[in-house]
């Protein structure tokens, strides 16, 4: 790791393995976005069961 | 109301051994793989570079053979597995795109080579599924999307491996055939990029399994929630399509 980043062109591999986990990243929080929508539906549907007459 | 299969089977122990892979592929490439002779440590962007264009390019063929599954079946879901598929691969695809200009322009001096029959072949399929969503969500009849997004999928799909081997049959080429010569790795970077590949090809795997979770609990709330709010109606079906 230390040979990698210390090397001239260290920079260049350490920026394709940072746009690997920069987009993974990304990806999840998109779900993670997504997936608090799901929940807050899903609150918002269980509001309007307990409303509903038995 | 229709049981949703559930897509969260698994979802832990498939997680768990993506993050092992992972851990091991990024321990070996940095740790263990030797500095190649000719590139020094430019090379060690292929442990991510090579395994990200083989899983996305398996990714879309794949997305294809679960649209042939849709249009065989009718099965909704097979459809939605396709979508998602596909969706992922083109995330990883452009994974591919960005680590390689990292590697050309480290490599050769430039971010792009337009000679470069393997690079332009990789765009061209990039650009092709593309269009896949613009083309899938302009389609209101969910019945039509599917249908028409799988035929999509499936002729994008064939275009994929026939493209492959006509970059395989080109004569110009600056970029490594890495694959096509066996045993050109020695056997720790052989060992590395086999890892590598283990990792990518699981955490496309871990994403496709949580993203087809999350919409298919989309799918049911959807249902649901037309069951809530329609109680004495005749149900109105929703349809299994991809939500966005």
């Amino acid at each position: 790791m230390t040979t990698v980043l210390a090397s001239a062109s260290g920079h260049y591999v350490a920026a394709a393995y940072v746009v690997f986990v920069a987009l993974i990243l990304l990806y999840l929080v998109i779900i993670a976005v997504r997936a608090q929508r799901t929940e807050r539906e899903l609150r918002e549907l269980s509001a309007l069961a307990e409303k509903r007459p038995r | 109301m229709t049981r949703t299969r559930p897509h969260s089977r698994g979802l832990p122990l498939l997680s768990s051994a993506t993050a092992a892979t992972v851990v091991a592929a990024l321990s070996l490439a940095f740790f263990y793989a030797p500095l190649d002779r000719d590139q020094g440590v430019i090379q060690k962007i292929f442990y991510i570079h090579v395994p990200l264009a083989i899983v996305s390019l398996c990714g879309f063929i794949a997305g294809g053979v679960m649209a042939i599954r849709h249009l065989r079946t009718g099965d909704r879901s097979w459809d939605m597995r396709s979508y998602v598929a596909i969706h992922l691969s083109i995330v990883f695809a452009v994974g591919t795109l960005v680590t390689g200009s990292i590697w050309a322009k480290a490599s050769w001096g430039h971010w792009w080579v337009w000679s470069e029959p393997v690079l332009v072949s990789f765009l061209i399929v990039f650009l092709l599924y593309c269009c896949y969503q613009p083309l899938r969500f302009s389609i209101e009849d969910p019945e039509r999307q599917a249908r028409y997004a799988s035929v999509f999928a499936v002729t994008a799909g064939a275009f994929v491996p026939v493209n492959f081997l006509a970059v395989r049959l080109a004569t110009q080429h600056v970029h490594p055939r890495v694959l096509s010569q066996s045993g050109s790795l020695p056997g720790p970077m052989l060992l590395t990029f086999l890892v590598s590949l283990a990792g990518v090809a699981l955490l496309w795997a871990t994403l496709w399994k949580l993203e087809l979770s999350l919409k298919s609990s989309r799918m049911s709330l959807k249902r649901l929630r037309a069951r809530l709010e329609a109680p004495d109606e005749v149900e109105a079906p929703v349809p299994e399509v991809a939500v966005r």
